[in-house]
């Protein structure tokens, strides 16, 4: 090594005696942009609160048969005989007893806590499975375009103006009774999956335009920034910078995203439910719940109560961590 | 390393008409407009100029992030100027380029091993000894600590990031690097860490160097020959010591009196320049530097002065009335 | 005369993750009407925080602000927000490193300088405003006043940017100008025709400046008096040819050398400070140089555990925080010299 020590350049001071030494953060090497990310999460209390309830919640809609084992009803028995006459649920607060936690349905008798568990599951699952699909499509589409630019990105941005333009709501109105037409007839019964499939094509159709916009915004900004003209400069090809320069810088973007597009999700199956295009009458639903306990607000109001709390906490849950995230990722955004 | 054919007798970088115009509304912008000049192997050039130059397209343009309007690059016997990606490939690892910014010039979310290492990567090479060994030389090379090689680029000063990216700069064993203001980021007491740093690789790997900077100061320590840019045009090229101590266009004497100096209190030299350089967009007829030239005449207006050699020396100049006498008697102010 | 500015004690800090960020920490310094003041200072010195609170601009919900500033015979921190205002662009007034992002885009240049002098001058008609900013326009050597008057920011130049923002500090006669970074945007000869512009309108309006820069070349042009800041603290002041001829601390003196220049040997390598400037959070003990510093070692553990005040050295106010004595700097200064000569 020809550099003598003397004349030479001072060897980088950090961490060796902390003489000038660099700036902030001494703890161990190697903090990544995503570790320190973790850090900033573990120490907001909101974040861990939220964070703890949607790990809460997961589970339930994950452990709904254990669940239903262990509470000994399932989300469609009826129990008729804890009704009254006009269908109500016999006793306080709709029929809560140490029985059935959440009471019964009116009319119908079905346990309202198991069928909120098995409600989660639905829920949850449709907007999870939107969200991925969203981003999925998203995140392709808005890197290319991004990315390579031209005719490419003025094709893409055509198509997600044209999606923008459809109107949602006519769409989801009339989209699943002509697919159920297509498929089942008018007389055979239509099994709920095929329900859940199409609200979760829905909403990814209608969902991706967000994400693929923003992405698209992020790689033309990293595409200007130097480091990407270094690997260029080196004869980098696409799938190097695709992968290796570009994809890292976009894990927060498209983390915030998803986040934001999970809570969109569940109300929007709520509010499909809830008009009746969504979700058939077997699935158990927050929507469906809601919807049929209106009819009952004046006489059992615990019954819209209780879907209600849990479908207000699931999503202000999602939200807090989402907004919680994005400050760990991106700190300059805080307060 | 693969030695292209013209090694030994040509210039390692050969620049003919070089020219990059940008269109938009309005016209071309002229960023470069026809640039001729040599580099020879293991030789520093320095390119100065104020912002609108064109000095920092045409760093672009030789490393080929850019691709020329016009006129030609070579390097090594090898003709740059429409290559594809496959062609400039097997010449990336010879030609690279250090950044100006480096916080923007590192990738935030790779660890600085990784950084250094991708000319590696990418181009396939696998150095003598495996790549782990190459990056712990090249982070000993440039000072920096060989064992912070997985820290990330938010953990290193300003100093430091810029001696990673002519760690990566050099990971291919270039012969030409381009450095495109490669101090001016950085605060003063670290500029002359990294001027000694540049001197030293110069000197110990035998490398060219193309510097590109707005600081005459930083070049004069840099580089053996300058040239001088405005818009889009060399005005002089020479020596080191023919533009500093016997420049004869008119722009570089009042480039270099504005500099200001440490040792020299109160206001500048008496040849100051008024007004600004006009846009790229729409240069002046003839002399590009006639709007701002206290010399210019009307022959200036007309006819355009080529870059001539002045007493068969090193020394070019692209003016009707050069040299370092005073002012001629009657100075007639061009028209804007 | 009585300085229109005194600074004492000036205290800024910030509460951060990372434990309190002290970005100045006890300057003093006075500046009289028609004199410039240079400080200067690398990134983190404390020379822009300072410069923020000689105007009441530091937002007091995230900084703590403490010390005396006194314009005019009025004392600024910890006066009510309304009270600064009246103070800033009347009596103050500030130029910014980047114009552009100073100057709104959509309104016309005229117009914008025109409001700066509406708000202190109440009673003022349309045409007395607009001939005192077509004056002022001029005055600042904008050519064609009166037609760029209707202009936008975006059809000026860098420099003429530049120059409308000094117009529009001038505008109300102010008694305090602080220009920060005003010329590191520029061109070099754009940043010599705009030095020489605020030579000449100190001596014009006997204003007293405050120039705030990195460079210390800046200085040398356009300064009459330097203070020299490192780590928020002043570590030498003095009149700016006895600060720039005879540095006195090693940190001066190191940045003197490490600059490169026009002059000197091309062929020697440059002579850096070592080390960069330390974390604002974690300050070193005792001399905050001391890291850095070539003679730290020859006093003992003095410079590493008691910090040096800043003292009177010489003749004319200058002044130095170090603990080297004055006769051993010198046969060490002496020392250098001989040992360049001979590198030479």
């Amino acid at each position: 090594m020809s550099l003598s020590p003397a004349a030479g350049p001072v060897p980088a001071a950090i961490g060796s005696g902390g003489t000038a030494g660099p700036p902030r953060d001494r703890r161990g090497a190697g903090h990544s942009p995503g570790r320190l990310a973790w850090l900033r999460l573990r120490a907001d209390r909101t974040a861990l609160a939220s964070g703890a309830a949607l790990v809460l919640f997961l589970l339930v809609a994950l452990a709904a048969p254990l669940i239903e084992l262990t509470y000994g009803i399932g989300p469609r028995d009826q129990f008729q005989d804890r009704l009254d006459g006009f269908g109500l649920p016999l006793g306080r607060a709709g029929g809560v007893s140490g029985e059935h936690f959440f009471g019964l349905e009116p009319r119908l008798g079905r346990d309202i806590f198991i069928r909120l568990v098995y409600g989660l599951r639905t829920s949850l699952f449709v907007a999870l499975a939107a969200a991925v699909l969203t981003s999925v499509i998203g995140v392709v589409l808005g890197t290319l375009a991004g990315y390579l630019g031209g005719w490419l990105d003025a094709v893409v941005t055509w198509i997600t103006d044209l999606t923008l333009a459809l109107p949602f709501l006519v769409v989801a109105l009339v989209l699943p009774p002509m697919l159920t037409l297509r498929f089942y007839g008018q007389r055979d019964t239509v099994p709920a999956a095929f329900g859940v499939g199409v609200l979760i094509v829905i909403f990814a159709v209608f969902g991706w335009t967000g994400t693929a916009r923003l992405i698209r915004g992020q790689v033309i900004a990293l595409r200007e920034r130097e480091f990407v003209a270094a690997a260029r400069a080196s004869g980098a090809g696409p799938w190097h910078m695709l992968f290796r320069e570009l994809l890292p810088n976009l894990r927060a973007p498209i983390l915030v995203s998803f986040s934001l597009t999970v809570p969109q999700f569940v109300t929007g199956e709520a509010a499909l439910s809830f008009i009746g295009v969504g979700l058939t009458e077997e699935t158990p639903s927050f929507g469906r719940m809601i919807y049929q306990s209106l009819e009952y607000l004046q006489t059992d109001p615990a019954f819209v109560l209780f879907p209600g709390v849990v479908i207000f906490a699931l999503v202000l849950a999602v939200n807090l961590f989402g907004d919680a995230l994005r400050d760990a990722l991106d700190p300059k955004s805080a307060g | 390393m693969t030695d292209g054919p013209a090694d030994e007798a040509g210039p390692l970088l050969r620049v003919r008409g070089l020219t990059k115009h940008f269109p938009v509304r309005g016209g071309p912008v002229r960023a470069v407009d026809g640039l001729d000049f040599e580099v020879r192997a293991g030789e520093t050039l320095g390119l100065v100029g104020e912002s609108g130059c064109g000095k920092s397209t045409t760093g672009r343009l030789l490393v080929r992030l850019l691709e020329p309007t016009g006129g030609s690059i070579e390097f090594a016997g090898h003709d740059l100027t429409h290559a594809g990606r496959r062609h400039l490939r097997p010449l990336r690892g010879q030609l690279q380029i250090i950044f100006q910014d480096p916080y923007a010039s590192l990738n935030p979310r790779h660890p600085v091993g990784r950084i250094i290492a991708m000319p590696l990567r990418v181009n396939r090479i696998d150095p003598p000894g495996g790549t782990r060994a190459r990056v712990r030389e090249l982070m000993e090379r440039v000072g920096l600590n060989p064992e912070h090689h997985n820290r990330y680029p938010h953990e290193f000063s300003g100093g430091q990031r810029q001696r990673v990216g002519i760690a990566r700069a050099l990971a291919t064993e270039p012969r030409l690097v381009v450095a495109d203001e490669p101090v001016s980021a950085l605060d003063v007491s670290i500029q002359a860490q990294v001027v000694n740093l540049l001197r030293r690789l110069h000197r110990d790997l035998g490398l060219a160097l193309v510097l590109i900077s707005h600081d005459l100061a930083v070049v004069r320590h840099l580089c053996q020959r300058v040239a001088v840019m405005y818009l889009g045009r060399i005005v002089e090229i020479g020596d080191r010591d023919d533009i500093y101590h016997r420049p004869q266009h008119p722009y570089t004497r009042a480039l270099l009196a504005a500099v200001p100096h440490v040792g020299q209190f109160g206001p500048a030299g008496r040849l100051r320049l008024t007004g600004e350089a006009p846009t790229p967009l729409d240069p002046p007829s003839g002399c590009r530097f006639r709007t701002r030239c206290p010399r210019a005449r009307e022959r200036c207006a007309v006819e355009e002065p080529a870059l001539v050699r002045r007493d068969g020396g090193g020394q070019a100049t692209a003016c009707h009335f050069p040299g370092p006498d005073p002012l001629p008697a009657e100075p007639v102010r061009a028209m804007a | 005369m009585d300085p229109y500015l005194r600074v004492t004690d000036l205290r800024v800090s910030f509460p951060t993750a990372d434990g309190v960020l002290r970005a100045v920490e006890g300057v003093s310094f006075a500046v009289e009407g028609g004199r410039t003041l240079g400080v200067v200072g690398e990134s983190g010195s404390g020379k822009s925080a300072t410069a923020l609170a000689l105007l009441g601009l530091h937002d007091l919900r995230r900084a703590t602000v403490t010390g005396q500033v006194t314009i005019g015979g009025r004392e600024l921190v910890g006066r009510p927000e309304t009270e600064i205002r009246r103070l800033r662009g009347r009596n103050v007034a500030m130029i910014f490193q980047d114009p552009l992002s100073a100057l709104h885009p959509y309104h016309r240049v005229g117009r914008q300088i025109a409001e700066a002098y509406r708000v202190h001058h109440r009673g003022a008609g349309r045409g007395e405003t607009r001939r005192r900013v077509i004056e002022m326009m001029d005055r600042v050597g904008i050519p064609q006043p009166d037609r760029r008057y209707d202009q936008y920011p975006h059809e000026f130049s860098g420099g003429m940017r530049q120059r409308v923002m000094i117009a529009m500090a001038l505008v109300n006669d102010p008694a305090l100008l602080i220009a920060d970074e005003p010329t590191t945007a520029l061109d070099v000869t754009v940043q010599a025709q705009i030095l020489e512009l605020l030579t000449d309108l100190r001596a014009e309006f006997r204003t007293a400046i405050v120039l705030i820069t990195h460079d210390l070349g800046v200085v040398g042009q356009a300064a009459d008096d330097v203070l020299v800041m490192y780590a928020g603290r002043i570590v030498e002041q003095g009149h700016v040819e006895q600060v720039l001829r005879t540095p006195q601390h090693p940190y001066t003196s190191g940045l003197l050398a490490s600059v490169p220049s026009l002059r000197g040997d091309p062929e020697a390598d440059l002579r850096p400070i070592p080390g960069s400037p330390p974390s604002l959070t974690e300050l070193p003990t005792g001399c905050v140089f001391h890291p850095r510093c070539r003679h730290a070692g020859a006093l003992g553990d003095r410079c590493r555990t008691e910090p040096p005040e800043l003292r009177v050295v010489g003749t004319g106010g200058h002044r130095l925080a170090c603990h080297l004595p004055t006769r051993e700097r010198a046969r060490r200064r002496a020392e250098d010299t001989t040992r360049a000569g001979v590198a030479r």
